[in-house]
């Protein structure tokens, strides 16, 4: 029985290594993240902006927290994503790995910019300022931006795709030892420094009817980063597979 | 152990040949530490409190400006493949090159820092520890950089992709390399801060110069 099982999961795997199995699989799950997606996110915001109560301490403005979490926990989750899938690429030479990582990497960067953006409004009225220095996760987000950046400006500056699939890897498992060193850093830094004490946000204990529009708000940023992720990573595959035999049949397909 | 040395002494001798390219980068540092002044206000108390910042952003950019050079000159050359063939770990030979470049860009920042620390009104009883910070500090950015040149091996006009690369990953070097300027400045026991720095050399040695040939030989394939 085990055996049977394990036949049948390196099975699986090794059809992930096919461009034809993901590109088909991808476009099979797509339609339903996309769905799932859409509902969530509605419900999500509605929850968010009409149900939940205004906070007594920050009023209104607290409402920007149903963007601001999910996309900073989507730049982490996407990193990792895009970090993970380039070392495995690089250890077992799987294309459609390094598939996955590029077309994490813009989603990533987007996430964190966003992350970074609603954070300034937030932080504005919440703090007083819009942005902090002596703030660890803020200064983790910027680096991870950059991280992001640093990836996708190494990957385009290769000609040749197998090489810069296989370069960005290691440049992206750099960065994500590094991110807990960073982040870390900067926190015993600005522990040291005693000074601005606004940046640490009291966070009180969040009610229920708060915070479930918050974890509908995550899982349907998530399906749709999802959703994303497998559209991108379709037109990856037709990117690198353009000449292949099944591309042409597909073509033939549609046009028919 | 062998390759170590001979590696090592190999890149010391061409480094001291073309001496120009070790004089630019330090030359580099200076100009930049001196023209801070210059740029917000020759008043001593503010030299004082931003002079620990100019210093450790000069040295930096320095380091990063002298990268380069590091495996290109080899791997235009063809010598570079010759190394990735030698029987001997190319983390090693990797690890020796790096350690002959600091040994001609870090150790005469180390030298020149305290004569700039004094301009900008530093007291001197701070010296020691901006100087062994350095000496801790020096060794990781090297490494950083190493990794660094090794991903843009083969790229042309890779200097400036370095730097996107690399400084992002500097943070906690500057963070903990500052603190401990400051400290000393201010005349408290900076040993905190110097056993973070250390303990981050340690592990950039440690693991960099893997990153570093393996980046050099998925570039060079």
């Amino acid at each position: 029985m085990t055996v049977t099982l394990r036949v049948r999961f390196v099975r699986w795997f090794h059809q992930l290594a096919s461009p034809p199995y993901v590109y088909r699989l991808a476009g099979q799950l797509a339609p339903w993240f996309a769905v799932t997606a859409g509902l969530l996110l509605l419900t999500g915001t509605y929850g968010g902006l009409v149900l939940a109560p205004a906070d007594y301490l920050q009023g209104d403005g607290f409402r920007i927290i149903y963007v601001h979490v999910p996309s900073a926990y989507l730049s982490m989750l996407a990193y990792i994503i895009m970090a993970t899938s380039a070392v495995v690429g690089f250890i077992w030479r799987i294309k459609m790995a390094h598939g996955l990582a590029v077309s994490a990497a813009p989603l990533g960067a987007s996430f964190t910019l966003l992350a970074l953006v609603t954070g300034g409004i937030w932080g504005k009225p919440m703090w007083g300022t819009y942005w902090q220095w002596a703030d660890a996760r803020l200064i983790s987000e910027l680096l991870l931006l950059f991280l992001f950046a640093g990836y996708m400006v190494l990957r385009a500056s290769f000609d040749d795709r197998e090489k810069a699939d296989r370069v960005s890897a290691i440049l992206a498992a750099v960065g994500v030892i590094n991110i807990p060193i960073i982040h870390y850093s900067v926190e015993w830094w600005s522990t040291l420094h005693q000074g601005p004490t606004i940046a640490k946000l009291d966070q009180p204990s969040i009610t229920m009817d708060m915070l479930s529009p918050l974890l509908v708000m995550i899982l349907g940023f998530t399906i749709f980063f999802a959703w994303l992720l497998c559209k991108r990573l379709q037109g990856e595959i037709l990117n690198r597979e353009g000449h292949a035999r099944w591309v042409e049949k597909l073509l033939e397909e549609i046009t028919r | 152990m062998n390759a170590f040395v001979l590696i090592l002494q190999r890149d010391l001798r061409l480094a001291f040949r073309r001496w120009s390219e070790i004089a630019t980068p330090l030359m580099f540092f200076i100009i930049v530490a001196s023209l801070f002044p210059l740029a917000s206000s020759p008043e001593a108390s503010q030299l004082r409190e931003s002079g620990s910042a100019v210093l450790w952003m000069s040295a930096l950019l320095s380091s990063l400006l002298a990268l380069d050079g590091l495996f290109r000159t080899d791997a235009e050359d063809g010598s570079m493949e010759q190394l990735i063939l030698s029987p001997a770990p190319f983390g090693l030979i990797v690890l020796a090159k790096i350690l002959a470049h600091w040994a001609v860009s870090g150790v005469p920042l180390l030298l020149l820092a305290p004569f700039l620390a004094i301009s900008f009104y530093l007291p001197l009883e701070a010296l020691p520890t901006l100087i062994i910070a350095l000496a801790l500090a020096t060794p990781t950015l090297s490494v950083l950089a190493a990794i660094g040149a090794a991903l843009t091996v083969t790229l042309r006009g890779g200097g400036a992709i370095i730097g996107l690369l690399v400084l992002p990953l500097t943070g906690p070097v500057l963070i903990f390399g500052t603190r401990a300027t400051e400290m000393a400045i201010n005349g408290e026991s900076a040993l905190g801060p110097l056993y973070l720095l250390a303990a981050l050399a340690v592990f950039a040695i440690s693991v960099g110069p893997m990153a570093a040939s393996a980046a050099i030989k998925v570039a060079m394939e």
